[in-house]
């Protein structure tokens, strides 16, 4: 359990930290510092997991499986490469003078504070802190969207705030109804939000009011996920923040937030024997692919193209999720880290990319291979890894999910298909000219630390190629978890 | 049901839930900005005083904590620090130009109808005394989110949202007599942070677009024309 304590107070901590020194020079070196050491905490978390088994903290507060473990070690990996690329990016910003020292300080306590929000959704054991922590994740990076100051960023802050903040007071509501349903079944109402007692109560659960409040929970997480038609905020949240956020945000708060909703789902399913909850999340999830796919096309500023290119990807996984069985969930998970990886990747490479350009307009961005060739590459390799190309990890989980619905759901493998060939066809006809093209005069390079890149790079084409034994268990024990068979 | 036939307190708790969502219309209809902020205070002060109530006619003390709790943040702070905002703001005076309001209000009871059908299922299973105002909890918090949708000030659209809150809340204490002690603890640290963030981004409002209405905000869409279209209104 230290471990686990561990993983939440040092971003707890780097609050403070942030808001002290936040506005020096070295400050980005202070963020990786914490950020590295909340990931060491992480995986030595994940390997007390793995090694003993689901546990449960004293007092019950926290529960840590194999499903949430490794999105811990997931969120505070991807934690850490954002935050070396965001010490050279910011620096980079503050020498622009787009930002002044007192909102460097306030970028770098909520960097921090987001990831103890994030850390305390994933491993609370509480629904209503669940609801709590992915609260405080939207008020913690609400400032930063608007850092910049500019009418858009404003903009993009306030419909961020209103529509996440009513969009998850729905899936309040649904807690409510919830813990009024297991009110009437477990003795002690302490202990009537924890998820682990409602899981192993939940075949005694009231239907009628599981499946309303799944509805309302739908409702709420469905908002922070991006599903179609609650997606208008997460666009222009993504593209008008500092990159650095973007990739944070799109990377893992998506995650946390279909995480969430998975989490709810195993407890409906068990009071409802009948595929409900499933049936919706694969609507809602079809309807957020194919329409994205569509909207990657109409989009004229890179950072909002790769936005809607998460919401893509988010449906395809909330599909999954739905769809069920152990394929099907293994795909889903195996698709959760590989788009972690490659979307923060990508943003990484964006953020360059506008920088060097000095616009994040897809019309002004040329020729990014003659003037910085690590960035055009990277941004290449990335955009071919999101689209599905093989050898790498996205090929892999998107064929998994494919195939599972080829077994259950024949009919629904053709639009699943053209889906992807939209979504591909939307990312390259804008991607081309940008990375080849004629490079503009005014162009400059800018240093630009590609570590990042190429680790997450790398690690998803490991993942494509052979997925390492310990991981693969690992996916097979959330996926025993969830769906209740093993896919090995 | 027969009214008369509950307890005194019981059915001091209806009548209290009714004031409750008395002041959600009379947030719907008033259009000038201090009146607003000071109807909502009152419906924090009603919701704290139902809460009591409740504690009190079931014997759940936990309760009183939460009253006490509401009757600081929702009737007290919030309502305080937005009305200093108005003043720093200089927006006292100001008056909101109502589209509808006839339509608005109709609107407004042809929700509340439907809180009561969607409550139906919830109420059939409760042996509560109070599960006939789940619906006005329900109520509460859609009759919030259509104060939300027909304001273009942000500070009425904020108000909404804090609405929407407390309608949660009284779904919650008449649903279930009050979430965990922990749980409540969290969403009152949410909603007051969120109270002052949302003073944060007046400033920042003002500063950048100079005004206070959202509609302004309408740079973001998906293509660029150079006609402004208005900006869609998502629940």
């Amino acid at each position: 359990m230290t471990a686990l304590w561990l993983t939440l107070l040092i971003p707890l901590l780097g609050i403070a930290v942030g808001a002290l020194i936040g506005q020096r020079r070295h400050a980005g070196w202070v963020n990786v510092a914490l950020t590295a050491a909340t990931l060491a905490a992480a995986l030595w978390l994940a390997y007390t997991v793995l090694d003993r088994g689901p546990q449960l903290s004293p007092g019950k507060m926290f529960y840590i499986d194999a499903f949430n473990v490794y999105l811990v070690a997931l969120t505070a990996f991807v934690g850490l490469t954002t935050a070396i690329f965001s010490r050279t990016y910011m620096l980079h910003e503050v020498e622009r003078r787009r930002l002044g020292k007192r909102r460097m300080r306030l970028y770098h306590s909520m960097y921090q504070g987001f990831m103890f929000a994030m850390f305390a959704a994933l491993t609370t054991n509480n629904v209503g802190i669940l609801w709590v922590a992915m609260e405080g994740a939207t008020l913690a990076t609400v400032l930063l969207v608007s850092l910049y100051r500019t009418p858009e960023a404003i903009e993009a802050a306030w419909k961020y705030f209103i529509l996440c903040g009513v969009g998850i007071a729905q899936a309040l509501f649904g807690t409510v109804l919830l813990y009024f349903a297991a009110e009437r079944v477990i003795p002690n109402p302490d202990d009537a939000l924890l998820w682990n007692v409602l899981y192993a109560a939940a075949s005694q659960l009231e239907p009628t009011v599981l499946t309303l409040a799944f509805v309302f929970l739908l409702v709420g997480y469905g908002t922070k996920v991006g599903l179609v038609p609650l997606h208008n905020w997460l666009p222009d949240a993504h593209s008008e923040g500092p990159t650095p956020m973007s990739a944070i945000l799109s990377g893992l708060l998506l995650n946390v937030a279909l995480y969430a909703l998975v989490r709810m789902k195993m407890i409906v399913d068990g009071s409802l024997h009948s595929h409900l909850a499933g049936y919706l999340m694969m609507g809602f999830g079809m309807l957020s692919f194919l329409v994205a796919g569509l909207f990657l096309h109409r989009q004229r500023d890179i950072k909002r193209m790769f936005s809607y290119s998460s919401i893509e990807h988010m449906g395809l996984m909330t599909f999954a999720f739905g769809l069920g069985g152990a394929l099907a969930t293994f795909g889903a998970l195996l698709h959760m880290t590989v788009h972690s990886l490659t979307k923060s990747a990508i943003f990484v490479t964006v953020g360059h990319a506008a920088q060097i350009a000095g616009t994040q307009s897809i019309e002004k961005i040329r020729g990014l291979i003659r003037t910085q060739p690590a960035v055009g590459w990277g941004l290449l390799i990335g955009a071919v890894a999101i689209a599905g190309f093989p050898p790498f990890g996205v090929f892999t989980s998107e064929f998994l999910v494919l195939t599972a619905t080829m077994k259950s759901w024949p009919w629904l493998t053709p639009p699943l298909l053209v889906g992807l060939a939209i979504a591909f066809a939307g990312l390259f006809r804008h991607l081309h000219p940008m990375v080849y093209g004629e490079a503009p005069a005014g162009q400059q390079r800018v240093t630009a630390n590609m570590l990042p890149v190429l680790l997450h790079l790398a690690f998803v084409l490991w993942l494509g190629l052979a997925i390492p034994a310990f991981l693969a268990d690992w996916f097979s024990q959330a996926t025993k978890l969830i769906s209740g068979s093993s896919p090995l | 049901m027969d009214l008369t036939q509950l307890g005194l307190f019981d059915q001091a708790v209806l009548l209290f839930a009714a004031f409750v969502l008395f002041t959600s219309f009379v947030m719907l209809a008033q259009a000038r900005i201090v009146p607003l902020i000071h109807t909502f205070a009152w419906q924090g002060a009603l919701l704290a005083v139902t809460t009591a109530l409740v504690a009190y006619a079931t014997r759940h003390p936990h309760l009183y904590l939460s009253a006490g709790i509401t009757l600081i943040l929702k009737a007290a702070l919030i309502p305080w620090l937005l009305h200093r905002l108005t003043v720093r703001l200089g927006i006292q005076r100001e008056v909101e130009a109502l589209a509808y309001p006839t339509l608005v209000l109709i609107a407004g009871g042809a929700l509340v109808i439907f809180s009561y059908y969607v409550a139906l299922p919830i109420v059939q299973l409760s042996a509560m005394v109070t599960r006939n105002t789940i619906a006005a909890g329900i109520a509460i918090v859609l009759l919030g989110m259509l104060l939300m949708i027909v304001r273009k000030k942000a500070i009425s659209q904020v108000i909404g949202f804090m609405s929407i809150e407390n309608g949660l809340f009284f779904a919650a204490v008449v649903s279930t007599y009050g979430m965990p002690m922990v749980v409540e603890l969290g969403i009152a640290f949410d909603v007051l942070v969120a109270a002052v963030l949302f003073g944060v981004f007046f400033f920042q409002m003002r500063a950048s677009i100079d005004s206070l209405d959202v509609d302004r905000l309408n740079r973001l869409r998906e293509v660029d024309e150079p006609a402004p279209a208005p900006e869609e209104t998502a629940p």
